[in-house]
């Protein structure tokens, strides 16, 4: 190369400037003049824009987020960042607005993602994990790849989203940069491990060897969101308003409508967002275990939030529901009960154990004494509950409703609750303090506009986002179609929120219902079935341009429901099985197909 | 069109007799309602709402049903979000109050098995109602009916409803003849419409206006009656039909030797119910016409139905009964114009005289040697044990029951040889019991917490009011006397509390007027005495007159009697100017 100075046809004055910028702004001025050339970054300053200049050519990397509570995604930002900050290539999106056949062409590909319940990657992961699993999954050769999995290891497919991505992407042929990192609820320290390895890792095989361009998050981060004063680590300090039955004495179960004043906080929602309740357990509960235990309640252990008393750390702290395999081991191994040491043993048995007993039941059926640290460290954190919100601002102002369903968990011959569910339904009076914050759901979300019509797919509690998109279309006045499917146990016990839909209805606000009793009748009918019944109307929606929304249980439900959904694309469109689950991908792609699923 | 015209411009030649004005909504939804039909269709394949909507919430009642839910309950539900317990209270069509006892045991099966309430309601409208019917059991329960041999189309709504026939078992012969004639009067005045039909027997649908051919009303008209229309067949002196609380009489006038029938008094224009407050609204006592022929029957009551259709006032619903219609035309006008339409001329009415009301509780002979044991029923609410009993001699039972108009069940026709097993039955299960004529002769309407209009109880608490007035009987040493007590849940007329010596209408929870003066034949209207007054206030009330009637009565003075000798209240001559004075 010859003497800039003479050689490049710039001004001077501009060579001198450019000589006191910093490596990296000279990146970024390489990139953007490199794109403004060639017509494109006239629209905005500061988007992707890569090109290598001079060297070993730099790698671009692709971080794809597949994220339920923002867990996963707040991973992949961190992780970005930190690429970012050492002038890498990168572009950050969420799996959800992310086009599955886009992979081919990658470069190097990140995925964190969680798990859910049932061991399905979380909502948005869907159409990439299909994809990848599908007759039509591509051959990745010449893409590289790591993955980091979010999981709970109580539950039995612990972190098999992450896994499946791992392995999958292997088996089409790409290369494996590092190994995959399975994190359990409590996460943080083994995340941050893994993102300072990935970034040495990708700094070596991505850094290229002349300068960096910077990477920019992809503007379509679907997690822009107005940040609040309030999130999950500073939780804001709210009021219940109210907390009453929405079904009858008769239902044989508890499901509640709560009402939270949210007050002065400017905490905004939007309707698809969830609320999360930071829980406790009660003093009962919490004297129950001590006692079991063999402990007073004053001993001292080190924890999270530093020294604190057992009893205090059992009931801010600790999940007395839920126990982990690792913990049941632990516990077997001191307890001198056969039976449980074989329990433990047996995969399925312990599954199954582990499903329905929480901590009493365990320290009644195969008692031993426990010291107070021991116990705290086998314990899950207590994490705060998720309810999907079932009221629109534009309806409800400063308050947040939800409809919450008590738990209820028998052990020992009685019968415990959820401690969230039990704290809302039982434990607070009218005018206590609870604290809250808000979970955005983006991939949640109404139609733009209000002349599509939607159909809502919500048995049991399932049913709260939709009465929330109901409050949201009235006070839009849209005009788009609504239906509704809802089912429950019984017609005159338990329709939730009953005179609120008829009262749509009348209005004109809610065009369809289609209901499925379960109890009522000697068919069990459920909303799978009122699809299938209405296969040729729903067909009809979906060709008019519907957006179909399912929230409710995932284990179970969400899944009969998309089988009966794939039934009616293939049957009323005339596809075959795979043009069917394509069918359902494109839809989810275009937002047009949508879960809130748990 | 049909030989009746149904235009009222066009039948009536005295246009200044209509009212005009704007007509009732109630006019326009029996327009629109293609002969009764509406979309209750629609509204049975609802999945939403377990009621009926709009327009059908009314129309059903001309199916006899009315839209009703569980006021105990609603407002736990409403506040839990829920719809209230919606149902339909289901009133039959039974002329003269006469069933089977193969019917009976399809009606208590259906009630055990379907209804919220699990009773059998019988009426002072010698009929039984059905309450507590959710929507899903309504076809069925018609169908059931109707494999019964029963129905209940027209029973309620602007139209002429169960034809009440004196129950008196004992002239047989001119109570045969009597309720034939109540059920020729309640067959020729039905509604023609097929709707019923069409809609809960899935019979087929045989016109339409496509063809040209429509339904046809040739005597109630396409928009039916202005109101409700209530008739009788009475043999006197006994007045249990309580004749004065009716648009329409037939008086049974029977030859020399009292069992053959010649002919009938025709009697118009009564009716008891009235709106708290609005003066233009007055009980009333009805009006002799005169006398016709048994054979013109038919005639004199179309075209007393077909005047009222014509000239019954359509713009105001709380004054287009009957009785309202006479008081602004005139008696005299009104007679003429039904001579005209029936093409025949009354005869001077034949002298009739009305007695008492009640049933004769118990054991009677009839005159060809058959036994008839008459049921009291408290309320007319068969539950539990009672009806159990009533099915258990419904199993065995040759003969027939009949409804009485005092909400009683007679058990008619038994032979000497099954006297025995019956009363046994009927003991058992406590339908033979000691009770005192004060309570036999009591009566309320059903009121809460079924009955939408229900301002206050009335059945709930009619027996503990009785007790009350046993106590005071008692105490002033008058045990075998009895007052006519009735109690209504709001001024609609069902409680007929307005033919009471004591008549009790609520105002509120907790709150009734009270009216005394009726008397025990049921041809006096009592006046009020006391306004918005709780039931201790009432009473407290009761126990003073009861003690002054039994201090100051004349030989055998009657409640109602003393009361307006006393001067307590004043004697209502007539209800328009007298009432609210």
């Amino acid at each position: 190369m010859s003497d800039p100075n003479s050689s490049m046809p710039v001004p001077v004055q501009l060579t001198e400037q450019l000589s006191s910028l910093t490596a990296q702004q000279k990146a970024f001025l390489a990139g953007y003049l490199w794109a403004e050339s060639n017509g494109a970054a006239s629209a905005v300053v500061g988007l992707p824009a890569a090109a290598a200049v001079g060297g070993a050519p730099q790698r671009s990397i692709t971080v794809i987020s597949a994220s339920a509570t923002g867990n996963a995604a707040g991973i992949a930002k961190k992780l970005t960042e930190k690429l970012k900050s050492e002038a890498l290539d990168v572009t950050l999106t969420s799996a959800g607005s992310y086009k599955a056949r886009q992979l081919a062409k990658e470069d190097i590909v990140v995925i964190s993602t969680s798990t859910q319940g049932d061991g399905e990657p979380p909502e948005e992961g869907v159409p990439l994990h299909s994809y990848l699993f599908g007759k039509k999954a591509p051959k990745l050769d010449g893409v590289s790849f790591a993955v980091i999995g979010l999981g709970d290891s109580s539950y039995p497919l612990f972190c098999q989203a992450g896994i499946d991505f791992d392995t999958k992407l292997g088996e089409l042929g790409a290369e494996r940069l590092m190994d995959r990192v399975d994190c359990d609820v409590d996460y943080e320290a083994a995340s941050d491990a893994w993102i300072d390895a990935a970034v040495a890792k990708l700094k070596d095989v991505a850094g290229g060897s002349g300068a960096a361009v910077a990477g920019a998050v992809s503007a379509v981060d679907t997690y822009t969101h107005e940040e609040s004063a309030y999130n999950k680590d500073n939780p804001y300090t709210a009021t219940l308003l109210t907390s009453h039955p929405l079904v009858t004495d008769n239902a044989g179960r508890i499901i509640q409508h709560v009402e939270i004043d949210l007050d002065e906080s400017g905490l905004q929602y939007q309707v698809g967002d969830a609320l999360g309740i930071v829980t406790n357990n009660p003093s009962e509960l919490v004297d129950e275990v001590l006692g079991l235990c063999g402990l007073s309640g004053d001993e001292n252990i080190e924890g999270r939030a530093g020294t604190a008393n057992i009893r205090q750390a059992l009931a801010q702290q600790c999940d007395l529901n839920q126990l982990t395999p690792k913990f049941l081991a632990d516990y077997a191994a001191t307890a001198g009960s056969d039976d449980l040491s074989a329990l433990v043993e047996d995969k399925d048995k312990l599954q199954d154990f582990q499903a329905w007993t929480p901590l009493v039941g365990l320290l009644d059926a195969y008692p031993q004494k426990l010291e107070a640290q021991r116990l705290y460290d086998g314990l899950k954190p207590l994490a705060p509950r998720l309810y999907s919100i079932a009221s629109s601002q534009e309806e409800v102002g400063e308050e947040v409703h939800l409809c919450v369903g008590l738990v209820d968990i028998e052990a020992n011959g009685r019968v415990y609750h959820g401690s969230a569910s039990g704290l809302l339904s039982n434990r607070l009076e009218e005018g206590d303090e609870v604290q809250v914050f808000v979970e955005p759901n983006p991939r949640f979300r109404l139609p733009e506009s209000g002349d599509t019509p939607v159909i809502m797919i919500g048995p049991g509690t399932g049913i709260a986002p939709f009465r929330a998109f109901m409050q949201q279309r009235n006070a839009d006045g849209a005009q788009g179609r609504n239906w509704l499917f809802f089912g429950n146990r019984n017609y005159r016990d338990d329709f939730l929120y009953h005179a609120e839909w008829i009262e749509y209805r009348d209005s004109g606000l809610l065009h369809d219902v289609s209901l499925a009793w379960s109890r009522d009748g000697e068919d069990k009918v459920y909303v799978q079935d009122k699809i299938r019944e209405n296969a040729e109307a729903f067909w009809q929606a979906i060709e008019e341009g519907a957006h179909i929304y399912v929230c409710g249980d995932a284990s179970r439900m969400a899944k009969d429901v998309e089988r009966a959904i794939l039934d009616v694309i293939a049957e009323q469109g005339g596809k075959d099985e795979d043009d069917a689950v394509e069918y359902l991908n494109e839809l989810r792609e275009a937002d047009r197909y949508q879960r809130d699923v748990y | 069109m049909s030989a009746t015209d149904q235009d009222p411009k066009q039948a009536n030649e005295n246009p200044e007799l209509i009212v005009q004005g704007k007509l009732a909504d109630n006019e326009r939804l029996k327009d629109e309602s293609n002969y009764l039909r509406g979309t209750i269709t629609n509204d049975l394949g609802d999945e939403l709402s377990g009621g009926f909507r709009g327009d059908n919430f009314q129309l059903i009642r001309f199916h006899g049903m009315y839209a009703q839910d569980d006021r105990d309950i609603r407002p736990d539900l409403v506040a839990r979000k829920l719809e209230p317990r919606k149902n339909v209270m289901l009133r039959c069509r039974l002329p003269g109050g006469i069933i089977s006892p193969e019917q009976w045991l399809g009606i208590d099966k259906f009630a055990t098995e379907s209804t919220d309430y699990g009773s059998i309601r019988i009426t002072n409208r010698q009929t039984f109602q059905f309450h507590g019917v959710l929507k899903e059991n309504v076809k069925p329960m018609h169908q059931w009916l109707n494999q019964l041999g029963l129905d209940s189309l027209a029973t309620a709504g602007d139209v002429n409803r169960n034809v009440l026939c004196t129950s008196n078992p004992v002239e047989s012969q001119l109570q045969k003849e009597a309720y034939e004639w109540a059920k020729k009067l309640s067959e020729h005045l039905l509604p023609k419409t097929r709707a019923y039909a069409e809609i809960w027997l899935d019979k087929e649908k045989q016109f339409s206006t496509e063809d040209g051919i429509e339904d046809d009303e040739p005597i109630l008209g396409k928009t039916y009656l202005p109101r409700k229309f209530k008739t009788t067949v009475i043999i006197p002196p006994h007045n249990d039909v309580d004749m004065h609380a009716n648009d329409m009489n037939f008086v049974a006038i029977a030859d020399k030797s009292g069992k053959k029938l010649l002919g009938f008094n025709a009697v118009v224009g009564g009716g008891l119910s009235f709106t708290h407050g609005m003066k233009h609204t007055f009980p009333t006592t009805a009006h002799d016409l005169g006398y016709i022929p048994a054979k013109k029957l038919l005639d004199c009551a179309e075209a007393i139905v077909s005047l009222q259709r014509d000239w019954g006032n359509r713009v105001d619903r709380t004054n287009a009964k009957t009785r309202y219609t006479i008081a602004r035309v005139g008696l005299e006008t009104f007679k003429a114009e039904v001579e005209r339409r029936m093409d025949h001329q009354f005869k001077p009415v034949r002298p009739y005289e009305l007695t008492e009301r009640g049933d004769r509780i118990g054991w009677i002979q009839g005159e060809e040697g058959l036994h008839h044991l008459t049921l009291f029923v408290e309320n007319g609410r068969l539950l539990g044990k009672k009806k159990e009993g009533a099915a258990e001699i419904a199993r065995i039972h040759k003969g027939d029951f009949r409804l009485t108009a005092n909400q009683n069940l007679i058990v008619a026709g038994v032979a000497e040889e099954d006297k025995a097993e019956i009363e046994a039955i009927a003991k058992a299960h406590g339908l033979i019991a000691d009770t005192t004529e004060q309570r036999q002769r009591a009566m309320a309407c059903v009121s809460l917490p079924t009955c939408p209009l229900a301002m206050a109880e009335a059945e709930r608490y009619l027996p503990t009011l009785i007790d009350e007035i046993e106590v005071m009987l008692k105490k002033h040493g008058m045990e075998d006397e009895y007052i006519i007590t009735r109690i209504a849940g709001c001024p609609n007329g069902c409680g007929r509390a307005m033919l009471a010596e004591m008549g009790l209408v609520g105002k509120a929870p907790g709150r009734y007027n009270l009216y005394l003066g009726g008397n025990r034949a049921g041809t006096r209207v009592p006046k009020q005495h006391l306004e918005n007054a709780t039931t201790e206030e009432i009473l407290k009330e009761a126990d003073t007159l009861i003690e002054r009637w039994s201090k100051e009565r004349n030989d055998g003075e009657e409640f109602g009697d003393f009361v307006i000798r006393a001067g307590v209240v004043k004697e209502i001559q007539c209800s328009a100017t007298d009432f609210w004075d």
